[in-house]
């Protein structure tokens, strides 16, 4: 049997926070980076070096190995001009790709409408995490939101699996379309029938999945295993969201350690979730995408590091183009972001630009609202 | 009888406060309308909340920092304050002075802009728009303190018009151009935020407005055909006195507690739902000289209120959907572990309750329902109301139990619950399914230990089933 061309996938896992770039792809060899940072610098024999300037953070180890395959790409220096340092402006801006006005549309969102112009698959966004991300907002495009796959449900206060499923079978006769009711009553009855639709077709996903690997127990590590599960039972799912425990990476004191457990919980579980793919031949259609809202200030402040601009990101995936992509922003106070922060070198939205058009086929223009060079960290074709 | 009228009682306790149990509807209805109304109206009256209790237990709660602990003083106080218009004023307020943490990123500022609310948003419209003019939060959240004699900054000015008074337009006229914003935004040209302290090593001290006049633009202005040097306070005094800030507030008043409306930006072009009882709010605005709380009285005591056609009009915001339930069920009505949880609910229906999306606030109506918020709601409502060891649940297991010393019909049964609940009425489709469920389960009877049991198990288990109605969507 000849296989058929599989949907690319895109998973995203947003750093919450403020991850500390510095800290992240380190330039070990200079100068500058060791007298800014009189606590936090990472001793040079402990980096892992990528090349001869720039290493990663001794956690991430299991990253390095889609380093050596070539299928990690690493962003410099990634950011927008005029950076705020709002967590929540920060990464609305990151969300809308609307750094000058307050946007309420998610270049997600946008993507969803394009890839489902008619809504035809309820699942074809899914978000893990409580609450939906603006990246994913749309009028029209209907997303779920999954606290916990394992649980996921309507009426999942209702105990005894009798009794619940009794009562989804009275829910879904209740939210049965009807025409004739206002407006406003129709439009949340279509809403019902689709929400125990989406609900009905997730709940089966934990049950298809079996696997080898294992994910840690963390939220990132469930989270992870979720977009796996979902993206495995094969129920046409293109986009797939999540968010690292909100404001996790926001480190202003005892970096040191926090930074090293949240970078090996992330750096474990994306190989992990990488393994898991290829385990199931699943690899070849999916792009993973991590980034954070901004990057933290060069200097240290004894303890941690407060709110900064520029920063790193990062796309695994068979068919990505591993290396590094862009310049990594000078140290050298002359030449630093207002504020003794890193100044952007690229624009997040090449990179978006990149995503959507060279790996879902979208014209990127109207969904980043602009022209914005590519990075071309993807084989086509 | 609608002045002892139930089912009245409970639509104004929903619309004026954020509900109320049982109990606590037919105590009011049994005291009447017209007095439960001016009890609502003058909150001075009434006991406030007890904040030295709150101190005890909660100093965290003193001028909190983080914003999620201001969030969650706010839904504490939403649950529990008995002066309840007040606190659905503060909210009201809220949702068209909209300012965010995103941008202000204070959680102190942002308690401090809503305590502002809380104690003014009852009074005089143009004292209040003084207040928020003056408000460290806003002037920061709109750029006034960017605003400068030599280099004018129009976003206080350009939404101090559109979105907090006048409005665009009315009757498909506009209101006001755009040399009227140009010269709105000179007037308030000086209205600036104190530089802050150093926040070490004390932590952030609480922002404070500085009037600077060597910044204030002090030339002659045009602003709405009148000539002068105006200032601010000119400027907030001519707004109050046009015909379209009265309608304007009319309009969201009338949005807010009687029936949604379309989108404010369709306003002007776009009639109202009910022109005339917007007509009557208009005239009590300028016959009492901007009083919003006369605004509220011609409002609850109208028969545009009091009209079953406005009842369950509305679709509840999630603030209104997760504090009614807790007041419908009892639930954190003192201070106990788990309100933070309860607080962060809104955030999860799509209301971040002190971040707005935008100045324009959240899309109302229809537009807060979408698959993953309609879960979330259905989620948490039939999880709380289904819960019978829960106070409020409990009285209308037992009030159920005691309209008939026979067992109840299953008819009887459903009728009995949605009564309870509401009183909400269900659409025939929805009520011949609640039917047919209890009718599988027989009579419902309540004599013995066992039975009694049984009854409370099904009781729970209607009140989940009505919970996630299309119909307990709205309020």
């Amino acid at each position: 049997m000849v296989s058929t061309k599989k949907d690319r996938v895109l998973a995203v896992l947003s750093l919450s926070g403020g991850n500390d770039g510095l800290n992240t792809i380190i330039p070990y060899t200079s100068g500058m980076y060791r007298d800014a940072r009189p606590t936090l610098a990472i001793a040079e024999n402990q980096v892992i070096p990528l090349n001869d300037q720039l290493g990663l953070h001794p956690t991430m180890k299991p990253l390095k190995r889609f380093w050596d395959e070539g299928k990690l790409a690493i962003f410099l220096g990634i950011g927008y001009p005029t950076p705020s340092y709002s967590h929540f402006r920060s990464m609305d801006i990151w969300h809308t790709c609307e750094p000058e006005k307050i946007g309420t549309e998610g270049w997600l969102g946008r993507a969803i409408k394009e890839l489902d112009p008619k809504a035809e698959n309820v699942l074809t966004g899914v978000n893990f995490g409580r609450g939906l991300p603006r990246a994913l907002a749309k009028d029209g495009v209907p997303v779920a939101s999954v606290g916990n796959l394992e649980t996921y449900g309507l009426l999942t206060g209702i105990e005894g699996q009798e009794q619940r499923m009794e009562a989804l079978d009275v829910f879904g006769r209740m939210y049965s379309p009807t025409v004739g009711r206002d407006a406003v009553m129709d439009y949340i009855h279509r809403t019902g029938s689709d929400a125990l639709k989406g609900a009905d077709i997730l709940a089966t996903a934990p049950s298809k999945y079996s696997s080898n690997v294992e994910y840690s127990a963390s939220v990132v590590g469930q989270y992870m295993k979720n977009i796996a599960q979902t993206h495995l039972a094969g129920f046409g799912s293109r986009i797939l969201y999540t968010t690292s425990p909100y404001n996790g990476f926001d480190t202003h004191a005892n970096q040191a350690s926090a930074h090293a457990s949240l970078w090996t919980d992330v750096s474990n579980n994306v190989q992990t979730f990488v393994d898991d793919l290829r385990e199931h031949n699943a690899s070849e259609e999916t792009l993973l995408f991590m980034f954070s809202e901004f990057g933290r200030r060069i200097t240290d402040n004894g303890s941690g590091t407060d709110h900064g601009a520029g920063s790193v990101a990062f796309a695994i995936g068979d068919h990505v183009k591993g290396g590094f992509y862009g310049v990594y922003p000078s140290l050298d106070p002359g030449r630093q972001e207002e504020g003794g922060n890193l100044k952007f070198s690229m624009d997040f939205r090449s990179v978006y630009a990149t995503i959507l058009e060279d790996w879902l086929g979208l014209d990127a223009k109207p969904i980043v609202n602009g022209n914005f060079e590519k990075a071309r960290f993807l084989q086509t074709a | 009888m609608a002045e002892h009228d139930v089912a009245l009682m409970a639509h104004l306790l929903r619309r004026a406060g954020f509900g109320a149990s049982r109990e606590e509807i037919e105590a009011k209805a049994a005291q009447g309308f017209t007095a439960t109304v001016e009890e609502l109206l003058n909150p001075e009256t009434q006991p406030g909340m007890e904040e030295d209790l709150l101190m005890r237990y909660q100093p965290a709660y003193n001028e909190p920092a983080a914003i999620e602990t201001n969030v969650q003083q706010w839904v504490y106080y939403m649950i529990n304050n008995p002066r309840q218009l007040q606190e659905k004023m503060a909210l009201f307020w809220h949702m068209i002075f909209c300012a965010g943490h995103s941008k202000i990123d204070s959680g102190q500022e942002m308690g401090r802009m809503i305590a502002m609310f809380r104690q003014y948003g009852m009074g005089n419209f143009k004292e209040l728009l003084v207040k928020l003019s003056t408000n460290p939060g806003m002037v920061y959240y709109l750029d006034n303190c960017e605003s400068h004699k030599t280099a004018v900054n129009e976003n206080y000015g350009r939404e101090l018009l559109e979105l907090f008074s006048m409005g665009v337009g009315k009757d498909t006229e506009f209101n006001y151009s755009e040399d009227d914003v140009k010269a709105c935004a000179r007037a308030f040209t000086g209205w600036n935020i104190a530089p802050a302290y150093p926040p070490f090593p004390y932590g952030r001290s609480a922002w404070e407005f500085r009037y600077d006049p060597a910044d204030h633009d002090d030339n002659e202005k045009t602003f709405l055909g009148q000539t002068g040097r105006w200032n601010g306070e000119d400027v907030i005094d001519m707004i109050c006195r046009q015909p379209a800030t009265g309608r304007f507030i009319a309009r969201h008043l009338y949005n807010f507690f009687v029936a949604d409306e379309v989108p404010v930006p369709s306003w002007r072009l776009t009639p109202p739902r009910d022109q005339e009882a917007l007509r009557q709010m208009e005239d009590e605005y300028f016959r009492s000289g901007y009083d919003i709380r006369a605004m509220l009285r011609v409002l609850f005591n109208s028969e545009f209120f009091k009209s079953e056609v406005v009842r369950y009009a509305k679709v509840k915001s999630p603030a209104e959907m997760v504090v009614g339930l807790m007041r419908q069920v009892g639930e954190h009505r003192e201070i106990k572990p788990g309100i933070f949880e309860v607080s962060q609910e809104p955030k999860y229906m799509g209301m971040d309750i002190m971040n707005p999306p935008t100045v324009e606030g959240w899309h109302t109506g229809r537009e807060w329902i979408d698959s993953g918020t309609l879960v979330e709601r259905i989620n948490f409502a039939s999880e709380y109301l289904g819960n019978t060891q829960l106070p409020g649940v409990k009285d209308m297991v037992d009030r159920l139990m005691a309209r008939s010393s026979a067992p109840l019909s299953p008819e009887e049964f459903v009728v009995g619950c949605l009564d309870l609940v509401g009183p909400l009425e269900v659409a025939p489709e929805t009520m011949q399914e609640l039917l047919a469920h209890a009718q599988r389960g027989g009579a419902a009877k309540h004599r013995t230990g066992a039975d009694k049991a049984e009854f409370t198990r099904r009781a729970g288990e209607m009140f989940q089933m009505i919970a996630a109605t299309a119909e307990f969507q709205f309020a």
